[in-house]
């Protein structure tokens, strides 16, 4: 009787620890990097961290089967290494010695990646469940390239420019012709009084006639 | 006698009409700024320092200031006082010099406007760089992702995200130069507003490069030093800068050391344009060139040294930083595979600790292929022309502290650089054209300036198709370096020989009142015709000994990223020769058609003698 019942302790002893080992088929290796992460102001790997793991992967479990009540008791980890990484199996809350699939187990932790990786203070690189590629981040698509942006901005600058370049003769041409009307009206009366003026190029009519009438 | 006595009057009658029409410059400044900017290009900042590193660092300053003192100051005096004194284009000058050179002036022309077409497609590279520094993060850091966002694209993964942006984004470049892919509409763009912004600084020819000048051609000192400061703090500057002026003696004893020292010095100086003869036509006659082209030579050669400081001590950051992550990717490795606690290897006690570990469990450490990491490799990492600027700048750019400023600073200078040459480029188009009076009289210089700017676009529309960076090589390698040293060569000759070395000095006595010293005969006579025949005999023969051959970047070649090395197809060869040879064959064929008519007119007059005589 009594070696019945050891061989039945021993056996339910085994089958314990069984689900939980390294490469186990449905459990996952996890591997933090606090130090990387924080630098100064890394906490220490404890025990009460590790109880904080399981209750967020509890609570992980829990959001994602929506109806199943998952337990701190239901995450198990085993080889923890000083790297701070260990493995972990999720049993179920319904059957105690079945595990949860895989696959199960991935999309919850997915959906709630931000959630794990906010409570830890990690990010998806210093908190690392092997097997589970981070969903990379969509890159920001804004509707108008902003280098279109910069481009319509020195492109009007520049048409601008040459726009003023290229009119600003033919303004000051204008101003010119009516500034000119306007002295010529004026400098017809005072020519007539600087005979002997000392401008040199001034074509004086008066006198070229006569030059004709001499040379001939 | 007679002809001295024509092309004297001829000189004089132009003197007469220029003297009420040519434009002149507002001042000195004005002038020296532009002949440097003209001068002092993108060559400046990415050919010398990569030759620098290539050839052995300190030493290389030695074949360079040789050739500067016996090849380039010479070329460049001479090519400022016959402007100054000539007061005309290139065309008009050697026209004047003697009607069997003007063929010179055509092939300085037909270059100047050839290399104008290829350098400001460079400059609307720059610009689509620049119009993309403004964002947050530099869209050249991280590759894209691929269609259903579980990786990134394979030929960036592959590669790199800079040379991806850059060959990808940028270029969208076809495998080989048979494909020609279609217009980029971007670049199509960007090569527009390259265009406009050259033809707003030109519009008006100097009256309007003088006021651009100020600032294309003191901002990128600004720019330098502003590098030269903050480059100096970078961690692993030091190394870069060790690296770039370690003198390494023993390459002094390599030819091509020489022969790229002399090729550096000609083709920084940018002579044999037309342009620098241009700048000078609009001088006052009275003006001391001797001391220009001393100041104009030793700017430029300054500028060099001084660019490639800041450049290597970023190269030196870039290559620590890439050795550092190197090194933290080998830790990385080893801490995961032995479960060691995060950060107790570090980059001080790295070789401790593989140590410990060979020995303890060399199998899992072999297992795991560390990399080698060595910082002379990364150093070796070099670079020159676009790949310097658009792939290790920019990768460079990302891992410092507000890169979109230094983003932006760079390309800005790299544009004003570049600006400030193409203004002497079309210079040396519009000058020679506005003296053979082949402007209508009713078309105002607004607008003819704005038609060659106009089909220069038009034409360089090549460079914007997918091959478009393959002709850009071509054109670069061909149209830019042999025709140049032909060009310079007949120069020197003509002036020389056939215009008068003592014409030439009295010239010169006459506009700066010295007469030139014994360095000055020396080198014009004997020194420099030999040098650049020498030089130009070593290039054909290097060029010829090796393939033509051209790197593509094909993302479907066996050993992608690295360069899949084709040859050019016959057609494209043809193209080729066709591009050096078709810029000089103006000077034969103007020589044989004036000397064609000058023998119809010989023998037409030995006629009219012998008929006189017999009667």
């Amino acid at each position: 009787m009594l070696e019945k019942i050891l061989i039945l302790l021993c056996l339910s002893s085994a089958l314990a620890e069984q689900p939980c080992k390294p490469d186990a088929s449905d459990g996952y290796k996890v591997r933090l990097s606090i130090k990387t992460a924080l630098g100064d102001e890394a906490y220490v790997w404890n025990e009460n961290e590790m109880f904080l793991f399981r209750a967020t992967l509890a609570f992980a479990m829990r959001s994602h089967l929506n109806g199943q009540e998952f337990d701190v008791s239901n995450i198990i980890v085993c080889d923890e290494t000083p790297r701070v990484t260990f493995w972990f199996v999720v049993t179920s809350p319904l059957n105690t010695s079945g595990l949860v699939d895989k696959g199960v187990v991935e999309e919850a932790i997915r959906m709630s990646r931000n959630r794990i990786n906010s409570a830890f203070l990690l990010t998806d690189k210093t908190l690392e469940f092997i097997g589970i590629t981070p969903t990379l981040t969509a890159p920001v698509n804004p509707d108008t390239p902003p280098w279109l942006i910069v481009f319509g901005v020195v492109m009007g600058a520049v048409g601008a420019g040459i726009i003023v370049v290229l009119v600003s003769p033919l303004v000051l041409k204008k101003r010119k012709k009516n500034e000119e009307t306007d002295e010529d009206e004026e400098e017809t009366g005072v020519k007539a009084v600087e005979n002997g003026s000392t401008r040199e190029g001034v074509y004086n009519m008066s006198f070229s006639d006569d030059e004709r009438l001499t040379q001939m | 006698m007679d002809r001295e006595a024509e092309s004297a009057e001829q000189t004089q009658v132009h003197g007469l009409q220029e003297m009420t029409e040519r434009p002149k410059w507002d001042n000195k400044v004005q002038y020296l700024l532009t002949c440097i900017g003209f001068a002092v290009g993108l060559g400046n900042v990415w050919r010398f320092p990569y030759l620098c590193q290539v050839y052995g660092g300190g030493a290389f300053l030695i074949p360079y200031v040789i050739a500067l003192v016996f090849e380039g100051l010479p070329l460049l005096h001479m090519e400022l006082a016959i402007g100054q004194r000539l007061r005309m284009g290139s065309v008009g000058v050697w026209n004047s010099i003697s009607p069997y050179m003007g063929g010179l002036g055509v092939a300085s022309m037909a270059v100047s406007f050839l290399v104008g077409l290829f350098y400001n497609m460079i400059l609307a590279w720059i610009l689509w760089y620049f119009f993309h520094s403004f964002q947050s993060p530099l869209p050249w850091r991280d590759c894209p992702l691929n269609l259903n966002h579980t990786g990134y694209v394979s030929e960036c993964e592959k590669s790199s995200a800079v040379n991806y942006f850059w060959y990808r984004e940028t270029l969208n470049v076809t495998p080989n130069i048979e494909t020609s892919g279609s217009l980029q509409w971007w670049l199509v763009l960007c090569l527009a507003t390259a265009w406009c912004l050259v033809y707003i600084c030109f519009i008006r020819g100097i009256e309007t490069i003088g006021k651009a000048i100020y600032i294309t051609a003191t901002f990128p000192y600004l720019v330098l030093t502003i590098f030269l400061v903050r480059a100096l703090t970078l961690s692993g500057a030091t190394d870069g800068l060790i690296y770039l002026f370690t003198p390494n003696w023993e390459t002094l004893k390599n030819p091509e050391v020489w022969l790229d020292a002399a090729t550096q010095i000609f083709f920084s100086l940018s002579l044999a344009f037309g342009g620098l003869i241009a700048f000078s036509s609009y001088n006052a006659q009275k003006n001391n060139c001797e001391r220009d082209a001393l100041i104009v030579g030793c700017v430029n050669s300054f500028t060099s040294i001084y660019a490639s400081i800041p450049i290597f001590a970023i190269l030196g950051f870039k290559a620590n930083e890439n050795y550092n992550a190197c090194r933290n990717w080998n830790i990385l490795r080893l801490t995961n595979a032995f479960n060691i606690a995060d950060e107790n290897i570090t980059l001080e006690n790295y070789g401790d600790w593989l140590n410990y570990l060979n020995t303890t469990d060399p199998s899992e450490v072999d297992n795991l292929n560390l990399k080698t990491c060595d910082l002379q490799t990364f150093l070796d990492q070099s670079a020159s022309g676009t790949g310097l600027a658009f792939i290790v700048f920019t990768e460079a750019v990302i891992n410092m502290p507000g890169s979109q400023v230094w983003a932006v600073l760079f390309f800005v200078m790299l544009f004003s650089l570049g600006l400030s040459s193409m203004f002497g480029n079309l210079e040396g188009v519009l000058t020679p054209l506005l003296d053979l009076h082949m402007v209508p009289s009713w078309m105002p210089k607004e607008i003819f300036t704005g038609l060659i700017c106009l089909s220069s676009f038009t034409v360089a529309l090549i460079f914007t198709l997918g091959s478009g960076n393959y002709w850009l090589e071509i054109f670069n390698s061909y149209v830019g370096s042999m025709p140049l040293l032909i060009i310079a060569f007949f120069e020197i000759i003509s002036v020389v020989y056939i215009y008068g070395i003592n014409r030439f000095n009295d010239d010169i006595e006459w506009m700066s009142g010295r007469r030139p010293n014994f360095y000055w005969q020396a080198t014009w006579r004997f020194i420099s015709p030999f040098m650049l025949l020498v030089v130009f005999v070593a290039y054909v023969v290097v060029e010829a000994e090796k393939q033509p051959t051209y790197n593509a970047w094909n993302p479907d070649y066996v050993d992608f990223p690295l360069a899949d090395v084709q040859p050019y197809p016959k057609w494209v060869y043809a193209i080729c020769v066709l591009l050096s040879v078709l810029p000089v064959v103006s000077i034969p064929i103007v020589a044989m058609y004036k000397f064609t008519g000058f023998l119809k007119k010989y023998i037409e007059n030995r006629h009219i003698y012998m008929t006189l005589s017999l009667v």
